[in-house]
């Protein structure tokens, strides 16, 4: 036995011959579409916005040092932006090579959202900080969500049922974080919630085989259910007791709190961002540099190799899978006692389904997913900020974006993603 | 056994061995099948055990067996009363509310009126099949070719955006007029299943991701034209559109009285061709072989990408039709959320019929039942209507896990259809 068995099945993933040209004609599509976005910078935010109009972008918030805020010519600010996004257009068009083609666009993304930006504060003001704090917040249940699908899927099983483990979370995290009062009992209810409806997948997906599909979707139906039926019938009739939890509030680190900019969005957040934190870091570290975390990738890659080399796959499924549901769980807690406090039906809106996406942006891998989390968080944090400045986009719209932006990764960054080799495949030993 | 009595001159195999060996009668076959494991008895136990789930959810929150249950140890026998009765009155009301009601037949039966009482029941149980049979079959239909198509809200928002369109810009007589109007219906949802599949033929985004966020850019996309012209009924300030005139409305079954019309009528028609379409002709034959195995589908020389963009386009014209069915059919005019559940609950419906058409028009019957039952309960006893929906997923649960409903009802091995359905890696 030698460790070439644990390579991927190759039946999963053929590369196709002509993987670095489609690659090229990617490149050559997202410059054109960085040019496309110069072009609406330069017209309709640049000239389509008064001559003399002036954008204020706020710097400082609560606990950090005040940093005088940043005001800025829209016309100018806008048209200057939309050459150098347009350069960066023109250098992507002209590219031989792939790599660094996504920072590149990454950057005229940034630049865009700059003009942007500025367009729909003219004439107003727009704190950038809060705008940034809120993108770590809303990023946060996707991190939580996406790292319990990165725990499931590691190991090969397909955990479509995160958007009903947010649910039973948030149900369950704010009823008993509100009747003891205490918030922390929440948490834990939150993640016992999750693990209940991991410990369903698991068992029917692995003991009994079922399509792991169809238990995830069926979750979710199920939980949508319940939680609405226990909303109605248990947590509206008594209100004041069951759904009423206080919440976690902003806690500040010392010192590192007063840094200007960072501060406040960095380290003046609640334990549920700063639990996310942790957590990546300690999957990360579990995936790549422990035993269990070998074992996992081998069950989840090539689950037989795994079992002749005495790794007993289900349990480290079974294992998994709960340990997912747990985290999905406690991410659901942080909808309720995290932000608002109280449950409403379905309060997560398929931002479970979001953190499925942020997971394969991520290519199943802890920070991958942290950087596609923060992007959809943005999204939200932007659209919600922008709503406020009343920037004349109709609301339907703004609440679109996370779902649009969720599609255009989707479909026009990934491309084609390999999954873990065993992924949705169930397991018998035979 | 039948191998031990056989006559060693005339050695017969298998089936034949049986048949001729064990000559046994008639009912004691129809025993045996009844505690087998096959696809009838398996179903029917999983609706019983959902009933069951559904019971112990009602006797564990409704304040009225609470209280029972306080005053279980000092008055037992009241307590026991008090739960079954609630139990009684909750799943009398979800019969009465969906089938019939004996006192309103009986009444109808001796006074000779209020045959329409009578028939209320059963009529909104067939109104709420209706768009249940059009998206189930459309996700049937997906998912027998490997695609799943978890955006039936978006597409039947879109089928029903087109059909209140054309239902009330266009001015025809009524029989083209309709026929516009479905065609309509069909072609929002074809343009909103023809997204995903698309995108997944071009870039491998995968259909799970792209359909369901297409739902909530569709909800929103209905937000905002239900308060923007034309389609804002005019002189509204309310998110309401425009209703569509009786040219575009679907003709009653059996009277103004009773609200079942055409639209269940096409709708079985419909599920019947989806039925040969992929039973019968090559391209749904194409379908199901490249679902089930891409590559051999390859070497025959069929195109599994432009069978994904096909396979959801259909699938989103079907759900779309869904839309148009509960818009021109009884609802005449969109408000925000329209379709409520029914693009989800297609899925349901699709796995309780195991992906063929006639096993949708009979999940659906059972799921609008519970759902039409579920208001009823509602209204009567404040139940709360969600408590169907917990029901229905029980019961997919255990369709979906054959094995265990065995285990737990001590059925006999047979060939209990496992739900075909081809899933692959995110990546392919």
């Amino acid at each position: 036995m030698s460790v070439v068995e644990l390579a991927p099945a190759p039946s999963s993933f053929v590369p196709a011959p002509d993987e670095r040209l489609v690659s090229l004609s990617r490149v050559r599509g997202m410059g054109a579409f960085l040019l496309a976005l110069a072009v609406v910078m330069a017209f309709a935010f640049g000239l389509g916005s008064p001559p003399h109009a002036k954008a204020t972008f706020l710097l400082s918030a609560p606990p950090a040092v005040g940093v005088s805020a940043l005001v800025m010519p829209v016309r100018w600010v806008s048209v200057s932006l939309a050459v150098v996004c347009a350069g960066l257009g023109v250098a992507l068009l002209v590219r031989t090579r792939q790599r660094g083609s996504y920072l590149v666009f990454g950057l005229g993304v940034v630049v865009f959202i700059w003009a942007l930006l500025a367009w729909a504060a003219r004439g107003n003001s727009l704190n950038f900080v809060a705008m940034l704090a809120e993108t770590l917040v809303s990023a946060t249940p996707l991190v939580y969500g996406a790292l319990s699908g990165v725990m499931c899927e590691r190991s090969g099983v397909v955990n479509i049922a995160i958007e009903g483990q947010f649910l039973a979370g948030a149900f369950l995290g704010a009823m008993l974080g509100s009747a003891t009062g205490v918030l922390w009992v929440g948490v834990v209810a939150g993640g016992v919630a999750g693990a209940l409806f991991g410990a369903l997948l698991a068992f029917l997906a692995l003991r009994y085989g079922a399509d792991q599909i169809i238990v995830g979707v069926v979750i979710v139906a199920f939980c949508t259910g319940l939680t609405n039926f226990l909303t109605q019938q248990v947590l509206t009739p008594y209100q004041a007791s069951l759904n009423s939890p206080s919440t976690f509030s902003p806690v500040g680190i010392p010192l590192l709190d007063k840094i200007p900019i960072l501060g406040p969005v960095l380290f003046f957040q609640n334990v549920f961002v700063y639990g996310a934190a942790v957590l990546l870091v300690v999957v990360h570290v579990a995936l790549f540099q422990t035993r269990w975390g070998l074992r996992t990738r081998a069950v989840g890659e090539h689950p037989r190799a795994a079992e002749t080399v005495g790794i007993h796959v289900l349990s480290v499924r079974y294992r998994n899978v709960i340990l997912g549901g747990v985290i999905a769980g406690i991410g659901g807690a942080s909808f309720t006692i995290g932000s608002i406090g109280e449950f409403s039906a379905n309060m997560t809106a398929g931002l479970g389904y979001v953190a499925l996406a942020a997971m394969i942006f991520g290519r199943w891998r802890p920070f991958g997913a942290l950087g596609a989390a923060l992007l959809f968080g943005f999204s939200i944090s932007m659209q919600s900020f922008l709503a406020v400045l009343n920037v004349g986009i109709p609301s339907p719209f703004l609440s679109m974006a996370p779902y649009v932006i969720t599609i255009a990764v989707v479909s026009g960054l990934v491309g084609r993603v390999r999954a873990p080799g065993a992924d949705g495949v169930p397991y018998s030993r035979e | 056994m039948t191998t031990a009595t056989a006559p060693p001159e005339e050695p017969l195999s298998g089936e034949a061995n049986r048949a001729a060996q064990e000559p046994r009668p008639w009912w004691l076959g129809a025993l045996r099948w009844m505690v087998e494991a096959n696809v009838a008895v398996v179903t029917f136990c999983a609706i019983v055990f959902g009933l069951f789930v559904g019971a112990i959810l009602i006797v564990v929150t409704t304040p009225a067996t609470l209280t029972a249950w306080g005053h279980i140890a000092s008055a037992p026998g009241h307590s026991l009363s008090v739960i079954f009765s609630t139990l009684g009155n909750a799943f009398g009301a979800l019969f009465t509310g969906s089938i019939f009601s004996p006192s309103a037949v009986g009444h109808a039966i001796s006074t000779g009126n209020g045959w329409n009482t009578a028939f209320t029941p059963i009529s909104e149980t067939m109104v709420s099949a209706t768009p249940l049979i059009f998206a189930g079959t459309g996700v049937a239909i997906g998912f027998s070719t490997g695609v799943f198509n978890i955006g039936g809200q978006g597409q039947l928002i879109a089928g029903a955006l087109a059909a209140t369109y054309v239902g009330f810009g266009v001015h025809l007589p009524i029989v083209p007029h309709l026929i516009l109007v479905v065609l309509a219906g069909a072609a929002g949802g074809a343009v909103a299943g023809f997204i995903p599949g698309i995108l997944k033929a071009r870039t491998g985004a995968h259909e799970v991701i792209v359909t369901i966020m297409l739902n909530y850019v569709f909800l929103n996309l209905l937000d905002y034209l239900l308060v923007t012209p034309p389609l804002q009924q005019p002189g509204q300030s309310n998110a309401i559109s425009r209703t569509v005139p009786a040219s575009a409305r679907l003709p009653h079954l059996f009277g103004g009285g009773l609200r079942v019309n055409a639209g269940f009528l096409i709708a079985l028609g419909v599920a019947a061709a989806a039925s040969w379409f992929m039973k019968r002709s090559t391209l749904g034959f194409e379908f199901k072989v490249i679902g089930s195995n891409p590559s051999a589908g390859r070497t025959a020389g069929m195109d599994a990408r432009l069978a994904s963009v096909l396979v959801l386009t259909i699938s989103g014209a079907l759900v779309g039709l869904a839309g148009m069915s509960t818009l021109s059919g009884t609802d005449f005019f969109l408000s925000s959320g329209y379709g409520g559940n029914n693009g989800f609950n297609a899925i349901t419906v699709a796995l309780l019929g195991r992906n063929k058409p006639i096993g949708v028009v009979f999940g659906s019957l059972l799921f609008a039942a519970l759902s039409t039952g579920g208001r009823y309960l509602q209204a009567t006893t404040n139940i709360p209507l969600d408590l169907t929906q917990v029901i229905q997923a029980v019961i997919v649960f255990l369709v979906a896990t054959p094995a265990l409903v065995r285990e737990i009802f001590r059925l006999r091995e047979a060939g209990a259809g496992k739900i075909l359905l081809f899933t692959k890696g995110w990546g392919s």
